[in-house]
């Protein structure tokens, strides 16, 4: 998910050029208050106009308690964004607050349940209520990390090897895999530290994350690389698919490939593999 | 509809900066500065006009200083210079 300022018509008009797999046009902190008003018409001109293919487009619009929030709704839930990324989330209660004002909007023009909801996890309490927040609505389809504001409420320095931000990101994937829903982590913001960058990436797809948050294209081919499947892993995935199929077909659920004992979570993992190698594009459907 | 001078936009590449303010006599008047004006002049006054008309402007003079904007920038940046202007928003409070 790539942020994008939402007050710079350039950087909106090019952003998917680069090809991120979802962007996310900012109302929120990248704005200034004096140019809300503009920044929320570029980005509903933007999303009415701009042919940005298959790539997901998301909003984040400022909180309900600031005079910009329900208009913020209004305007891209008018212009079909896909999903709205709400900031500072810390209760469900927040959640619901924003889903009846999209409901609204949606009455309106007819189309509900159009838009999905996602929610950024800025704080401890947001942290302590994860999985309320990830189940508030039927809308959600993600949580997010937000780490500066979480370290700045958790009263921690942001180290290079992140420990400050184990529990939460551990919290927020859990909570995430529970709901049934995407975990998204936070933005490495050092864009001259890509080793650093990658490391991240790598540690944080270990800890089960469904991808990362970014703030510059060249970022993008570093979380690519990483979250794409390896051809020995697709090929294992793939053997072990066919295993089980054939096994089923013969009444069994457990069976040995290459001496190993393969059962229920192997085969989950390996159907993981499978469609995140179709998702990347090294996997045609056909050959799954 | 009255008018203050309002201004929206930025002299940044892609974007456009709009002023615009009272005019003197009916109709609005475009005065209009940009890099492919040769190319795209008529269609940039274009949505600038289709925009405040449908705003409900009937008089005004804008001076437009275009850096490439698409035509939804243009019309963003119109839209907001004449909310700017009128106080009167386009969104629900």
């Amino acid at each position: 998910m790539m942020f994008v300022p939402g007050n710079n018509p350039g950087m909106m008009a090019d952003a998917h050029i680069y090809g991120p797999d979802s962007i996310m046009l900012d109302l929120e902190d990248s704005v200034t208050m004096a140019e809300k008003d503009t920044a929320r018409l570029l980005v509903h001109n933007a999303l009415k106009s701009i042919d940005y293919g298959d790539t997901e487009m998301v909003v984040r619009i400022n909180p309900l308690n600031t005079p910009y929030g329900k208009k913020d709704i209004e305007a891209v839930v008018k212009a079909g964004v896909d999903v709205i990324r709400m900031p500072k989330t810390e209760t469900a209660e927040e959640v619901i607050e924003v889903e009846r004002e999209i409901e609204r909007v949606e009455k309106e023009i007819g189309c509900l349940g159009r838009t999905k909801i996602m929610a950024a996890i800025e704080s401890t309490l947001g942290i302590v209520n994860a999985y309320a927040i990830a189940t508030a609505s039927p809308r959600m389809m993600g949580i997010a990390l937000g780490a500066e504001d979480y370290c700045a409420n958790l009263k921690a320095q942001r180290t290079k090897g992140g420990e400050e931000l184990r529990l939460a990101r551990e919290t927020i994937v859990v909570a995430a895999r529970a709901a049934g829903i995407d975990a998204l982590d936070t933005v490495f913001s050092n864009l001259n530290d890509m080793e650093t960058f990658r490391n991240e990436v790598e540690y944080i797809k270990s800890l089960g994350f469904d991808g990362k948050s970014i703030i510059n294209p060249r970022q993008i081919e570093v979380v690519n690389e990483i979250f794409t499947p390896k051809e020995k892993e697709i090929e294992k995935a793939r053997a072990i698919v066919a295993a089980i199929m054939e096994a089923e077909k013969k009444g069994s659920g457990v069976i040995a490939l290459n001496g190993k004992m393969i059962d229920r979570p192997v085969v989950i993992r390996a159907q993981r593999t499978i469609q995140m190698a179709i998702a990347s594009g090294v996997l045609s459907p056909d050959e799954a | 509809m009255e008018l203050k001078t309002a201004f929206a936009g930025t002299l940044e590449s892609g974007d456009i900066l709009i002023q615009i303010s009272p005019a003197e006599k009916p109709g609005i008047e475009i005065e209009l500065e940009s890099t492919v004006a040769y190319q795209f002049g008529d269609q940039i006054k274009s949505v600038i006009t289709e925009t405040a008309k449908g705003l409900g402007i009937e008089s005004a003079r804008i001076t437009a200083t275009d850096k490439g904007a698409l035509d939804c920038t243009v019309k963003a940046r119109t839209t907001a210079a004449v909310v700017r202007a009128t106080g009167k928003d386009v969104w629900k409070d």
